[in-house]
């Protein structure tokens, strides 16, 4: 009786939420399943498979914080991909140059990452959401003309390389299969935490936010302090993701995390299906596997990639997993109209 | 002093520029809630058509401009409006500047594919010589620049406050309901106010363009410093995208000037800030009220 009562509801975001309960536990059994899976994915894939594999996760990595910052309480943040170079580099130089363990550089990576977004974020927040897109926008450009002009931290347009990779137990993880599987681990450690935060009431103040912050407000909820807390949370994410880029590529330089690409990692969040938390793994999917199979269409696939997301949001502005959901409760709908049928 | 001077009158010109941009982003903002992140991109994109009309049919260059800048106005005017903004604002505000997201990379990567990775000239229409004025040399471009700039922002402003068109969508920037009732044909204002986005955008792309060189990426830079004009100058007033834009200039070819040139676009983003801070409804705003 209750699936054709979630079925019929007028709008799909109605639904979402009813629906929430009882998928909380489908999210947790495709994440532990997908880890398994991923786990033994790469075996006999090669090294540049395996690569792109680990890339995928470590960009589902940034996009999760971003879905959280804006899925989860609707804030534009550009500077996704400025907060991910921010952790890069702090690892890559934390680990690279001052010889510091991976872990303490990951911790501070996540560490330096909030508290830039606590800083951005407080003046922003003061007046208007909408001004935070501008104020990360600005952000993301200082950041670029930071790791592009200061050479003698930085190393400028060429870069920093020979980042080491992290080793755990004293085994060193410098094959590409081993070092995909630390990225599994650390993926779903995050994904989990996530998933656990959505839940609790700090996720349902999140979601409060994104759908009306005024009254939020009037029921007490602090809406100010929640919303730089989304943000972030979210921005730390793009900070894990760059604490695990850096060794992953072994050499960094500004251009993966230039403006454009906050831009890319945002159309990820919403081609996937902002506000769900399986969404990042489809949108960096979408994003990052998919223009390595497309390989023919080259440096075309940006402009696919960005018409495809525009005419998602025409359609269906819930993305991938907006789309999902629509067809599985047609799916099930019509399973349980053949059943009553059959009664 | 005199070197001072010469900085001044070329941030004077490319403020003018960014100007341009800020008055067509807020137009288009106050009519229709669209907050356009392609706006960079529209000012980049004109040149690069003109040129490429030059290029594929062989065309003069009067008659490549003039192929490409219809272009550039249907498409990016008109067809912008209803075939981006109109089926996405029902979804709300959020989904459409995604949308002017997306829009922004395929126009960049577009202009990068179709026409060139590199900077290419684009045919100045004044000389490029530099005169000199109380012992300053002062480039002929950046004046023209300042010249037809404030001759087209003086122009829409008559035409906003003075003509019963321009008049007809000042109402329904401002309460699209009343305006309504009042028997305006709202739809067809806002559509105006994208065409004269796209229009601003073409005359500020072709004075900017003989110095900048046309080049895909252009638009990152003028979107960025467009967006920060607006919002110091003040986000609902038009007058305010004019001003923001000219000390955004002026505070940025200074700072490039006496401070530092690789930091030069810090300057801006710094005063971005402050503003936000201390007067965030911007210079010549006037505070917003919210309702529930």
């Amino acid at each position: 009786m209750t699936a054709p009562a979630t079925h019929g509801s007028a709008t799909p975001r109605q639904s979402r939420i009813a629906a929430l309960p009882a998928s909380v536990d489908g999210i947790l059994v495709t994440l532990v399943l997908g880890a398994v899976i991923l786990w033994f994915a790469p075996v006999g894939m090669g090294r540049y498979g395996t690569y792109v594999l680990s890339l995928w996760l470590v960009m589902s990595i940034a996009v999760m914080g971003l879905n959280l910052t804006l899925g989860y309480a609707g804030l534009k943040s550009l500077a996704q991909a400025a907060f991910m170079g921010l952790g890069a580099y702090a690892t890559a130089l934390l680990t690279g140059k001052l010889g510091m363990n991976w872990y303490a550089a990951f911790a501070i990576s996540g560490l330096i990452t909030f508290a830039v977004g606590l800083l951005l974020g407080f003046p922003a927040l003061r007046v208007q959401a909408h001004y935070l897109a501008f104020v990360t926008l600005a952000f993301s450009t200082l950041i670029w003309l930071i790791l592009r002009n200061e050479q003698w931290l930085t190393g400028g347009v060429f870069g920093l390389s020979n980042i080491p990779r992290p080793s755990v137990f004293g085994l060193k993880l410098d094959g590409a299969l081993a070092f995909h599987r630390f990225v599994v681990v650390v993926t779903f450690i995050l994904a989990i935490a996530l998933w656990w935060m959505i839940r609790s009431p700090w996720g349902r103040a999140f979601m409060a936010l994104r759908e009306n912050p005024v009254r939020a407000a009037s029921l007490g909820v602090d809406t100010r302090m929640y919303t730089l807390l989304a943000f972030a949370i979210g921005s730390a994410y793009a900070g894990f993701a760059g604490a695990l880029y850096a060794p992953l590529v072994e050499f960094i330089d500004p251009s993966p995390f230039s403006l454009s690409q906050s831009f890319f990692l945002l159309l990820m969040v919403v081609a996937g299906g902002s506000g769900y938390l399986l969404g990042p793994f489809i949108g960096a999917l979408l994003g990052v596997v998919l223009p390595e199979w497309l390989r023919v269409v080259g440096s075309l696939y940006l402009i696919v990639f960005a018409t495809i997301v525009m005419l998602l949001l025409i359609a269906c502005p819930q993305g991938v997993s907006g789309l999902l959901e629509r067809g599985w409760a047609k799916l099930t709908g019509k399973n349980n109209l053949a059943k009553t049928g059959a009664r | 002093m005199a070197e001072f001077i010469a900085y001044l009158i070329a941030g004077i010109a490319t403020g003018a520029i960014y100007a341009l941009a800020a008055i067509g982003f807020t137009l288009v903002w106050q009519t229709s809630q669209t907050i356009n992140f392609a706006q960079g991109e529209f000012v980049m994109l004109p040149a690069v058509l003109v040129l490429l009309a030059i290029k594929l049919f062989g065309a003069p260059i009067w008659l490549g401009a003039l192929i490409g800048i219809a272009a550039f106005i249907l498409i990016f005017g008109a067809g912008f409006k209803l075939a981006v903004v109109d089926p996405m604002i029902r979804h709300g505000v959020l989904p459409l500047a995604i949308a002017t997201m997306a829009l922004s990379i395929i126009m960049k990567e577009g202009a990068k594919d179709a026409f060139s990775a590199e900077a290419q000239n684009f045919p100045s229409f004044v000389p490029t010589e530099t005169i000199s004025v109380l012992g300053a040399s002062i480039s002929l471009q950046h004046v023209a620049i300042i010249i037809v700039a404030f001759a087209v922002i003086g122009l829409l402003q008559w035409f906003v406050g003075s003509t019963r068109l321009g008049r007809q969508m000042q109402a329904t920037a401002q309460n699209p309901t009343v305006a309504r009732i009042l028997g305006i044909p709202v739809e067809r204002m806002v559509l105006l106010t994208f065409v004269i986005n796209a229009a601003l955008a073409v005359v500020a792309s072709v004075l900017i363009s003989p110095i900048y060189l046309a080049k895909f990426s252009n638009g990152e830079v003028i979107g960025l410093f467009a967006f920060i004009a607006a919002i110091v100058g003040g986000f609902n007033q038009v007058r305010g995208a004019l001003v923001g834009g000219l000390l955004v200039g002026i505070v940025d070819s200074l700072a490039a000037a006496y401070i530092s040139a690789s930091y030069r676009l810090a300057v801006p983003l710094i005063l971005l800030v402050v503003i936000i801070l201390l007067k965030p409804e911007g210079l010549m705003g006037r505070k917003e009220e919210r309702r529930v």
